[in-house]
């Protein structure tokens, strides 16, 4: 078949059709959703373009089951609201990165949302959108249509592929439906806040308030002049750095929550309530780093060991200017960097490898996305397992060719 | 059941299995390496005790180091290797295979590195899933998935099948509570995928790797997720007179938007045969009983428990009783933990580990009660209510083959049952050799051949459990490197 420059198959047989006709003739295929997040990582430089954004519709909701599936194109917004008709939610608070890197939010996918394991801030307590993920149908890089898990929670019958694909960029397989673990909404919302904390100081708070048993749903610490940028009126006018955790249960649990939590830290400080909008507000601009809006300037995603995202960035600030959001009580750092040739790769990849983790440019110019690596070097033994899956999925390499990595 | 299509062992490594216990033994030492017959007969088995295997030999390494040596030799030598944890497979995930070497973990079982700022537990896979929460309960936190079998299962048997347990309608399976392991590939390569951080670089390899039932390589280290445990936490029991009205209450419970930590159901034969093993307290004149569990402070323990005591009285409920202490509570957990055990007391059983989805509960119990009436059989059926995790044990006479066929016969019309109305063969025990046929069922050629060829990515010569999990006869269109594909009926030994 003829490979138009931009493509919407409305069924999976079409979509597999396109798939199977570039792989016969090695045709490269950038894959897409709705294309909110096609300025993050390397440029495919594909010629055609994939976009699954005709493949819609919720199509099975079951809230006493707590489950969902959609066609991969169906929008997140659609998703959501009608998860909030019936008081429901993706418990996974997707991160939705289009405002930071110039996308247009709107049109993000949920098959978007599982193809990059976009988790927000409650992943910390209730796992990452692939521990949500159930079942998949998609179209591998040989044009194959596949199933795999299926639509209830509990299933080991044969190996994990949702895990296995969910993060993968569409570089493994193309989602043409996702069905999803859908958890009921929380009762209420309070987010409870310290302002003025050091970094050290707002972690070492945050990992503590996660070792108690009053199940907080997140927790984060935003640096003094990056807190002053928010949007939440209670907290820019502070012109302090904000930690803040959030407490999500029946109102009277919070309650008694909140005087245990307030007994045990107040040598840190008084502390603040966001009550339930105003906590909303909050970790909405959390789920989309407000803060970090309207800059062309490098943002960096390290994953850490918790309490080491204050020692990461201040290795990295030895080298030049950091401003920090910390996310997960510090295992999940955004950080802004300067303009430079390689958005300061070289030293954050440094620093990462000698404290563990890992780090991917998030925003850049496309030449820099080009000519750095974007997702962290893989191991040797990592990589190596990495290249043989991506060729056992992809044999022609046509799925997002290079969007991870260079060389697969 | 009694047999089992199995590939032809190959007779080559057969007949030099003296020279490849003496081999192992140079290169490991005497004390790591059993072939002697006695020593072997202890591993020919796992808990899917029906069928039976001599292994070629046993190892029983205690480092990484040692596990990548002896892989090496296998690898280098063509041999097939099975890796075994504790041998509580009710799957026969661990069967031996006579051309291979079991190469088992659980001699490993140190703790590494406990690191509560980051909730973090890291340690030697061949420790016992309860003794990681024994080892960090001293501190109030717990390690979360809790399959019946803790006290002796290991953590790398938990990992290849990703077990699951009670309490994991809050908390997550297996895959949901690793975060870091360090695996030894068939040729010896040592790999670490991820770490304390939460989420692994690159593709998620950890997730393939978690329910990858010993296929793809050997997991000696893992680094676990280890949770602040509530401060209290309390069950309730509801009794129902029918099955269907129980499955009702748990829909309307999950439907509230109300997560208890656990909900088991149990049916009268279960209830009956659990309260004679283990004097529960279960009441003994309903058709069905829930066990509700939820946690928190005092306080909110009575909340939570009203709640679903408001709940359920719309079903009109022939008991609600809510736990009045520790000791009380503890056993009416034993009753349930205990139940494979009590019911292994009366007959021989084998346990299905369906799921399905929750709205189809009542047929199905109604169908399964059927399928054995039909094969005249009796069952009792226990489950994990919150995620419609079913596990009807199928009781038969294992001194009668006919009733041992009759009940495989029944197993597979009801997991083939819970495949049609939307669930799956397998919710946590996984597919091993006893499911492995029936995969069929749920996935297509496509499907299979897909999975099979990660298995390659990982074990290019499919020497690492190799009989299990998939259908002899899905292998040949999968690009599955030549491996003597005939097939011979192998009959259990008696047992």
């Amino acid at each position: 078949m003829q490979l138009a420059a931009e493509m919407r198959p409305d069924t999976e047989a079409a979509l597999a059709e396109i798939i199977a006709s570039a792989a016969a003739s090695k045709t490269s295929l950038e894959i897409a959703g709705g294309g909110s997040k096609r300025a993050i990582g390397r440029p495919t430089n594909a010629a055609h373009l994939v976009s699954t954004r005709s493949l819609r519709g919720i199509t099975l909701y079951q809230p006493n089951e707590m489950v969902m599936s959609a066609r991969a194109g169906t929008l997140l917004s659609e998703v959501q609201s009608v998860l909030a008709r019936g008081n429901q939610m993706l418990a996974f608070e997707p991160l939705e990165l289009a405002g930071v890197v110039g996308g247009d939010a709107r049109q993000a996918t949920i098959g978007s949302i599982f193809a990059t394991n976009a988790s927000g801030p409650r992943r910390l307590a209730v796992g990452a959108a692939r521990d949500h993920l159930m079942g998949i149908r998609g179209v591998n890089g040989r044009g194959e249509v596949f199933k795999n898990g299926g639509r209830v929670m509990k299933n080991v019958t044969g190996y994990d592929l949702c895990k296995g694909l969910a993060g993968s960029w569409g570089t493994l397989a193309v989602f043409s439906e996702v069905t999803f673990k859908v958890m009921p909404k929380p009762p209420a919302s309070t987010t409870l806040v310290l302002l003025g904390l050091s970094d050290e100081i707002a972690i070492e708070v945050l990992c503590s308030v996660m070792g108690t048993p009053y199940e907080i749903t997140g927790a984060v610490h935003i640096q003094q002049h990056l807190a002053v940028t928010l949007d939440h009126m209670g907290l820019r006018g502070q012109g302090k750095s904000v930690t803040a955790f959030r407490l999500e249960a029946p109102p009277k649990s919070i309650a008694y929550r909140r005087d245990k939590l307030t007994a045990a830290l107040k040598v840190y400080g008084q502390l603040q309530d966001l009550e339930q909008k105003s906590s909303e507000a909050f970790w909405d601009e959390m789920t989309r780093l407000s803060v970090f809006e309207g800059s062309d300037h490098p943002l960096w995603r390290l994953s850490t060991a918790p309490g080491k995202g204050p020692t990461v960035v201040a290795a990295i600030g030895r080298y030049m200017p950091v401003s920090a959001v910390y996310d997960w009580s510090g295992g999940l750092v955004w950080i802004d960097l300067p303009v430079t040739t390689d958005a300061g790769a070289a030293d954050v990849r440094r620093v990462i490898a000698s404290h563990g983790g890992h780090a991917t440019l998030i925003r850049a110019s496309a030449s820099t996305r080009a000519s750095t690596d974007v997702f962290q070097t893989l191991e040797p033994g990592v990589q190596n397992l990495s290249r043989k899956l991506k060729a056992t999925f992809d044999p022609a390499n046509i799925l997002n060719p290079g969007r991870m990595y260079v060389a697969f | 059941m009694s047999s089992i299509l199995l590939p032809d062992a190959d007779v080559d490594i057969v007949a030099r299995r003296v020279d490849i216990v003496k081999e192992l033994q140079a290169l490991l030492g005497r004390d790591r390496v059993i072939g002697d017959e006695d020593g072997r007969r202890a591993y020919e088995t796992d808990a899917l005790t029906a069928y039976r295997c001599m292994p070629l030999a046993v190892v029983l390494p205690q480092s990484t180091e040692e596990v990548a040596k002896a892989l090496k030799y296998c690898h280098a030598n063509g041999i097939k290797v099975v890796a075994r944890g504790a041998g509580t497979s009710l799957a026969g995930g661990a069967l031996p295979a006579e051309d291979a070497v079991v190469i088992t973990v659980s001699k490993m079982k140190r703790v590494l590195d406990l690191d509560y700022p980051n909730r973090i537990a890291r340690v030697e896979t061949g420790i016992t899933n309860l003794a990681i929460t024994g080892t960090v309960a001293k501190d109030g936190f717990f390690y979360a998935p809790d399959p019946s079998s803790q006290l002796a299962c290991t953590l790398a048997g938990n990992i290849g099948m990703n077990s699951g347990g009670a309490h994991c309608l809050k908390y997550g399976v297996t895959t949901n509570n690793v975060l870091g392991l360090r695996i030894v590939l068939m040729d010896g390569e040592i790999v670490d995928i991820g770490g304390a951080h939460l989420d692994s670089g690159g593709y998620d390899l950890l997730g393939l790797i978690v329910g990858s039932e010993g296929q793809f390589g050997i997991v000696t280290e893992a680094t676990v997720r280890i949770i602040k445990a509530a401060e209290g936490a309390r069950p309730m029991m509801l009794g129902f007179q029918s099955s269907e009205v129980a499955g009702q209450c748990v829909s309307a419970i999950i439907g509230a938007g109300l997560i208890p930590v656990a909900i088991e159901f149990m049916d009268r034969p279960a209830i009956q045969i659990c309260e004679a093993f283990a004097k529960a307290g279960y009441p003994l004149d309903v058709e069905a009983l829930l066990i509700v569990e939820v946690e928190g402070s005092d306080t909110e323990i009575d909340d939570q428990l009203s709640d679903i005591t408001e709940i359920a009285k719309q079903f009109n409920p022939s008991v609600i009783k809510v736990s009045d202490s520790p000791e009380m509570s503890a056993k009416i957990w034993k009753g349930r933990k205990s139940a494979f055990g009590a019911v292994g007391r009366i007959a021989d059983y084998i346990c299905m580990d369906g799921t399905i989805p929750l709205g189809r509960l009542p047929e199905v119990l109604v169908a399964i009660t059927e399928i054995c009436q039909r094969h005249q059989l009796k069952v009792a059926n226990i489950f994990h209510a919150g995620d419609g995790n079913l596990h009807p044990l199928i009781l038969f006479d294992a001194n009668d083959p006919a009733s041992a066929e009759r009940a495989e016969l029944a197993g597979n019309e009801i997991l083939t049952l819970c495949v049609k109305v939307g669930g799956c063969l397998t919710g946590e025990h996984g597919v091993g050799i006893e499911k492995r046929d029936l995969m069929h069922v749920q996935f297509n050629a496509t499907d299979l051949a897909l999975q099979m060829r990660i298995k390659t990515v990982f074990d290019p010569d499919w020497l690492l459990n190799p009989a299990k999990v998939f259908p002899l006869d899905a292998r040949l269109m999968a690009e599955i490197p030549e491996r003597r594909e005939r097939t011979v009926r192998t009959v259990r030994s008696a047992a």
